[in-house]
């Protein structure tokens, strides 16, 4: 009989668990921070055993593995603290309702307590299934600086009773930080983002849910077109849109469509309406550049952002010719990141050459990273070496 | 195995030998630049020799305590004539003399004309833990 092969695990499958198993121990009556070691140390525990034999129910072996570990952690405390166990039988099976679990514990991790850096580890690690280590990486700090904060992220919200319901657009932002810190390293935070974002959407029905979702599809279906192979940035009227995908575009339409149909308008759909417009567009001269004006005419209802404000100006400027653009603009502060790279563009599309390659050496030291930084830099360049000739 | 900061200067260092603006470099020249120095990163990651490097914003503020129950005090944006440090990259070599071999690699980047700049960069020996064997 040949041996069977290991089967390595699924570890995507396996994190999409996590938080329906972390919810029922917390509804047994564990702390959240000590149940959500034992979910930790239970994930080891599959990596390590599954292979060899992976179980039918993978969910029922977590919490049963996790349940044990809480118990033995919680035994082990007691006795060194002399203390009365309190937690003694696994209760009898029952129905637990899973995708409450999991909506509570996206409030809890996105508590308004807790700093947008603690909610986002704390997002990724107790709902996203990723290690200490992972998570470090992803953010370039050492492991030990992750781990205090996670650990002081469960301590602030220890208190917080499981079952009142949050504030669906606090867990919204943590998980668009999560989207916008995009992939440095191995872990892609984006397509992690995607993922949490797809389970909070199967867990509550909401169109601002769907609206992020569609924003991140749209966003994340552009990827491969937005960077050269040298790294460097390529603006969005200059992407190969052949290598947008069309598969996560019809997804993140679709979704978007669903949304709109509800009347209910919010920053994340108006703003994945925007990006819905950009991918329609076969070609960047296609671009319905009146809608999107609408589109942040509507969103500059809704948040009163400058950074709306900013895009409303380079929208303008495509649909009513550069001087609309510079004039709305002008109405603008000028301290504004990125309007001086915002200024270069539109005062280059109005011949201008001179005053935009300024504005482009200016907003290439204002960058606020180095891809961003390079590209201006080299529009800076471009001008100059046109106009030297 | 010892470590050594290698500091790149906005300005403060002594002038370079081919000093011109990068904007007034043709965006090939910029690009050229810039693939040296992710090549030269690269290839100090493969022979086990980079530690870190990161890029500064021009910005910045001096800020110091003022005193209990006080806010500090800022002072900034930094004055021209203030020495700007741009970025620095830290390597883990055997020796001193292969930082400075690194280093001068590392000035050597190409810039406007294609030819090196031959910045100054400025190269510092991290302080190390004491040795266990002393005598």
């Amino acid at each position: 009989m040949p041996m069977p092969m290991p089967m390595p695990v699924d570890e995507v499958l396996l994190r999409s668990i996590v938080p329906g198993v972390l919810g029922v121990l917390v509804r047994r009556g564990a702390d959240f921070a000590a149940a959500e070691d034992a979910v930790q140390e239970a994930l080891i525990e599959a990596v390590r055993v599954w292979p060899d034999g992976p179980p039918r129910d993978p969910k029922a072996w977590l919490v049963t593995v996790a349940w044990r570990r809480f118990l033995d952690a919680t035994r082990a405390d007691a006795a060194r603290r002399r203390r009365e166990d309190v937690v003694e039988e696994v209760p009898a099976p029952g129905p637990v309702p899973g995708t409450d679990d999991t909506l509570q514990l996206y409030f809890l991790c996105a508590h308004p307590s807790l700093t947008p850096s603690s909610a986002v580890a704390l997002t990724l690690r107790a709902i996203g299934g990723l290690t200490t280590r992972q998570i470090a990486q992803a953010y370039l700090v050492p492991e030990a600086t992750m781990a205090q904060r996670i650990s002081r992220a469960k301590r602030t919200v220890s208190g917080v009773p499981f079952d009142r319901p949050g504030d669906v657009s606090t867990v919204l932002r943590v998980l668009y930080l999560v989207f916008n810190e995009g992939y440095s390293g191995d872990l892609d935070l984006a397509a992690e983002a995607i993922r949490l974002t797809r389970q909070l959407a199967a867990a509550i029905d909401h169109p601002e849910v769907a609206g992020l979702l569609a924003l991140m599809l749209l966003h994340h279906a552009r990827r491969a077109a937005r960077t050269a192979p040298d790294g460097s940035l390529v603006p969005l009227a200059e992407q190969d849109r052949a290598l947008w995908d069309t598969t996560a575009i019809a997804e993140g339409v679709r979704i978007l469509q669903a949304a709109l149909a509800r009347d209910r308008l919010g920053e994340y759909q108006a703003q994945a309406a925007v990006a819905a417009l950009h991918a329609d567009a076969t070609t960047a001269s296609e671009t319905d550049w009146v809608q999107i004006v609408e589109w942040y005419d509507e969103l500059a209802g809704l948040t009163d952002s400058p950074v709306v404000r900013l895009n409303r100006a380079v929208a303008l400027g495509e649909a009513d010719g550069p001087r609309a653009g510079l004039a709305a603009l002008a109405e603008l502060d000028g301290a504004l990141p990125r309007y001086a790279a915002v200024a270069a563009y539109l005062h280059e599309r109005d011949g201008d050459l001179e005053r935009a390659a300024q504005l482009y050496a200016e907003a290439a030291r204002k960058a606020p990273n180095l891809a961003e930084r390079d590209h201006l830099t080299r529009q800076a360049a471009r001008l100059n070496s046109v106009r030297g000739r | 195995m010892a470590k050594y900061l290698m500091l790149k200067h906005y300005r403060g260092a002594p002038e370079a030998v081919n000093d011109v603006p990068m904007d007034r470099w043709t965006p090939e020249e910029v690009s050229a630049h810039i693939q040296y120095m992710n090549d030269f990163a690269a290839r100090l990651e493969k022979s086990g020799e980079f530690v870190d490097g990161q890029a500064l914003a021009p910005e910045g503020a001096w800020v110091r305590y003022d005193g209990e129950g006080r806010p500090p005090v800022t002072d900034g944006p930094f004055a021209e004539t203030k020495d700007l440090i741009a970025g620095w990259m830290i390597i883990d070599v055997d020796s001193y003399e292969r930082a400075v071999e690194l280093a001068g690699e590392l000035s050597a980047a190409p810039g406007a004309g294609g030819k090196p700049i031959h910045e100054w960069l400025e190269l510092r020996p991290f302080l190390t833990a004491p040795p266990t064997i002393a005598e």
